[in-house]
C-alpha cells in the first residue's frame, strides 16, 4: 500500500500551486493513496535495459522557419482574455 | 438522421438550404435540453454562416464539401460564437481570439458550427460527471451516464441533433462514450489531426477525431480532418485516404479483453460482430496481448504527469478566472483551487507525485519504459494481423453517480481503450446492437499505425453488408 500522509498532500499539494481546504486534503489522502497501490503494480514487470517511450510518432526535431506567422490576431485581442489588464501589460498582485 | 452527404446535396441543389438546417439543429438542440448535452449554442454567428454559405450557393460559387452541414464540438476546442469552457470554472467565461485548426478545416468546406458539448472538465473523466456544468444523460436511458469524456459530443448525435461532433480521445474518450450511446467513433493514429486549439490534457496520447451516425459520415469527415498542420509540431506527413475495397483482412480477437471481468451481453454482441466479419471472408483467430492488463496502471501515471505540466498554464494571471488574493502565490493557489474540479486535482496532484525526485523513476520512468514494451507487442501482432477486436468497455453505460465515490473503479472503465493511446495506434468504437435492457454496446477495431483508412473500410464494408 502506497503511504501517503497529510503531510505528502499538503507537499504535493505546494508544488502543483493549488491551495487545498482541509476536507480536500482529507479526501484526497485516501484517494492518492488508492490510486498509487493501484498503478504501483508496474514495478512487478521487468524493464532491464528498455529504453522509455516519451513520444510515439517518429518524428524528431520538427523545424521551421525563423519567421514570424501571422495567426490573424492582435496583442489586443490576446490581452483581452487576461482577467485583469493595464498599460498593455497583464496586471497581477505585487510581487515583491 | 439524413446522412451528411445527403444534407451536402439537398443544400447544395436548393431542396433545402444551410439557414433551414441550422436552424432545425439549433430547435433540435433546444428541445432536447434536459440531456444537459451542450453547454453553449452560437445561434448569432451560426445563422450568420448559414445565410453566408446559402448566398455562396445562389451565386453559384462552390459551397465546399461539407455545405450547410452543421456540427457541435467538444467545449475543449477553441470556437468563435460562444464561450470555450473545457467544461470547468476556470475557463467558465473564456472567449478565444483564435479558432481550433480542425474547426477551421470543417468550416471552410462550409460546416457551420452551432455550439459546443459537455465534457468531463479538462476532459479528465469517464462519465461526464465531472463536468462543473452538471452531467449529460445517456441518449438511451437518462439514468444512466452518457460515457466520456465526450459524452456531450457523443449524445448529440445519439439524438440526432446534428450529423457529427468532434470529441477528444486521451484514453478513451471518444470510443467510450461512442459505444455508450450507439454511435460511432474515431480514434485517429496519433498525429493525424492537428490538435492546435484544443485544450492540451496529455500531449503524449491526446487525439481528435468525429463522432457520427456510421461510418461513411465518420470516413468523410475524417478525410476533411486529417492532414498536417504547420500549427501543431506533432503532426505526420498527411497519409489519410479513404480506402474503396477492403479485401480480406487477418484479424485477431485480444483475448485479455475478452475474460470473465466483461460483461457477457457486452461479449455476446463483440462474439456475434466477430461472427459476422468470420461471415464476410476475414479471417478471425485470437491472439495475444500481454500487457493490456498493465496498460491502466501505465496510463494512470503517464497522463497524470503531463495533466500536472499542462495543466500548470491555469493560474488565474493569463486567461480564465481569478481569485481574490493579496499576493500573487495565493492567487495562484486560489484560482486554481477554485476552478478546477475534484478530479482535476487528483491527476495534477498524481502527476506530481509521480515526477517528484524520488519517484521519477520508480513510477514515471517506469511506466515509460512499460510504453516501449507495450509498443512491442503491438508491432509483433500487426506482422501478422490487420486488425485487433474487442469490446470498447466491460460494461453498458452504468447509472448517474455509480462510480462518483470510488475514483479508480471509474478509471477501469478505460480499461480496453487505453492501450491504443499508449501506443499511438488508430482505433474506432462501433455500434454492435443493443442489450436485452436495450442498453447499446460497441464493438472496438485497433489498427497499426497509419491505417486509419483500412480501419474505416472495414467497418464501412460491414456497416454496409451486416448493418
Amino acid at each position: 500500500m502506497a503511504s501517503i500522509s497529510k503531510d505528502d498532500v499538503v507537499y504535493l499539494a505546494r508544488l502543483s500551486n493549488l491551495s487545498l481546504t482541509d476536507d480536500e486534503v482529507e479526501s484526497l489522502q485516501g484517494d492518492l493513496a488508492n490510486i498509487l497501490d493501484y498503478v504501483g503494480q508496474l514495478s512487478s514487470l521487468n524493464t532491464e535495459g528498455v529504453e522509455p517511450t516519451y513520444q510515439v510518432n517518429d518524428l524528431e526535431n520538427v523545424d521551421r522557419l525563423d519567421e514570424v506567422i501571422d495567426y490573424g490576431v492582435t496583442r489586443e485581442e490576446l490581452l483581452a482574455t487576461a482577467p485583469e489588464q493595464k498599460d498593455n501589460q497583464i496586471k497581477v498582485p505585487k510581487v515583491i | 438522421m439524413a446522412s451528411i452527404q445527403n444534407i451536402v446535396d439537398a443544400v447544395s441543389s436548393g431542396s433545402s438550404s444551410a439557414t433551414e438546417q441550422v436552424q432545425e439543429a439549433l430547435k433540435r438542440a433546444n428541445d432536447k435540453k434536459d440531456f444537459n448535452a451542450i453547454l453553449s449554442l452560437t445561434n448569432e454567428r451560426a445563422i450568420k454562416r448559414a445565410e453566408e454559405i446559402d448566398a455562396k450557393i445562389k451565386s453559384g460559387e462552390k459551397p465546399g464539401r461539407l455545405a450547410g452541414v452543421p456540427f457541435i464540438a467538444k467545449d475543449n476546442f477553441l470556437t468563435f460564437g460562444s464561450p470555450t469552457t473545457a467544461a470547468s470554472k476556470i475557463l467558465g467565461n473564456f472567449e478565444t481570439p483564435i479558432q481550433a485548426t480542425a474547426v477551421e478545416k470543417l468550416e471552410a468546406e462550409g460546416a457551420i458550427c452551432i455550439g459546443k458539448a459537455n465534457l468531463d472538465a479538462f476532459a479528465h473523466g469517464g462519465s461526464t460527471e465531472n463536468s462543473a456544468y452538471g452531467p449529460t444523460k445517456n441518449a438511451f436511458d437518462t439514468e444512466r451516464v452518457a460515457g466520456g469524456s465526450s459524452g456531450g459530443s457523443a449524445v448529440a448525435v445519439a439524438l440526432d441533433i446534428v450529423p457529427f461532433t468532434l470529441g477528444s480521445d486521451t484514453g478513451g474518450s471518444i470510443r467510450q462514450p461512442a459505444s455508450f450511446n450507439g454511435v460511432v467513433g474515431v480514434k485517429p493514429t496519433y498525429g493525424t489531426v492537428s490538435r492546435f486549439g484544443v485544450v492540451a490534457m496529455a500531449s503524449s496520447t491526446d487525439v481528435i477525431g468525429p463522432i457520427t451516425k456510421n461510418v461513411v459520415d465518420a470516413e468523410l469527415i475524417m478525410d476533411i480532418l486529417a492532414g498536417k498542420d504547420p500549427y501543431d509540431a506533432t503532426t505526420l506527413p498527411d497519409f489519410f485516404k479513404p480506402q474503396t475495397d477492403v479485401g480480406n483482412l487477418k484479424i485477431g480477437v485480444v483475448e485479455e479483453f475478452m475474460n470473465e471481468g466483461v460483461d457477457s451481453e457486452v461479449l455476446e454482441k463483440t462474439n456475434q460482430y466477430i461472427e459476422k466479419l468470420k461471415e464476410s471472408g476475414h479471417t478471425v483467430e485470437t491472439v495475444s496481448l500481454p500487457l493490456a492488463p498493465m496498460c491502466l496502471a501505465m496510463y494512470y501515471i503517464i497522463v497524470p504527469a503531463e495533466v500536472s505540466s499542462n495543466l500548470a498554464r491555469y493560474d488565474g494571471v493569463r486567461y480564465g478566472a481569478r481569485a481574490q488574493a493579496n499576493d500573487l502565490s495565493e492567487l495562484y493557489g486560489k484560482s486554481r483551487d477554485q476552478g478546477f474540479e475534484d478530479e482535476n486535482k487528483r491527476r495534477i496532484l498524481i502527476g506530481s507525485y509521480v515526477l517528484s525526485s524520488g519517484y521519477y523513476d520508480a513510477y514515471y520512468n517506469q511506466a515509460a519504459k512499460a510504453r516501449t514494451l507495450l509498443i512491442g507487442q503491438f508491432n509483433s501482432l500487426f506482422e501478422s494481423y490487420d486488425v485487433l477486436v474487442g469490446p470498447v468497455t466491460p460494461t453498458v453505460a452504468f447509472k448517474l453517480g455509480e462510480n462518483t465515490n470510488d475514483p479508480l473503479k471509474m478509471y477501469m472503465t478505460d480499461i480496453m481503450t487505453t492501450p491504443a493511446n499508449l501506443a499511438g495506434v488508430p482505433a474506432l468504437s462501433v455500434p454492435a446492437g443493443e442489450t436485452a435492457e436495450g442498453l447499446p454496446v460497441g464493438v472496438q477495431l485497433i489498427g497499426q499505425r497509419k491505417s486509419d483508412a483500412q480501419l474505416l473500410a472495414l467497418a464501412k464494408s460491414m456497416e454496409e453488408n451486416h448493418g
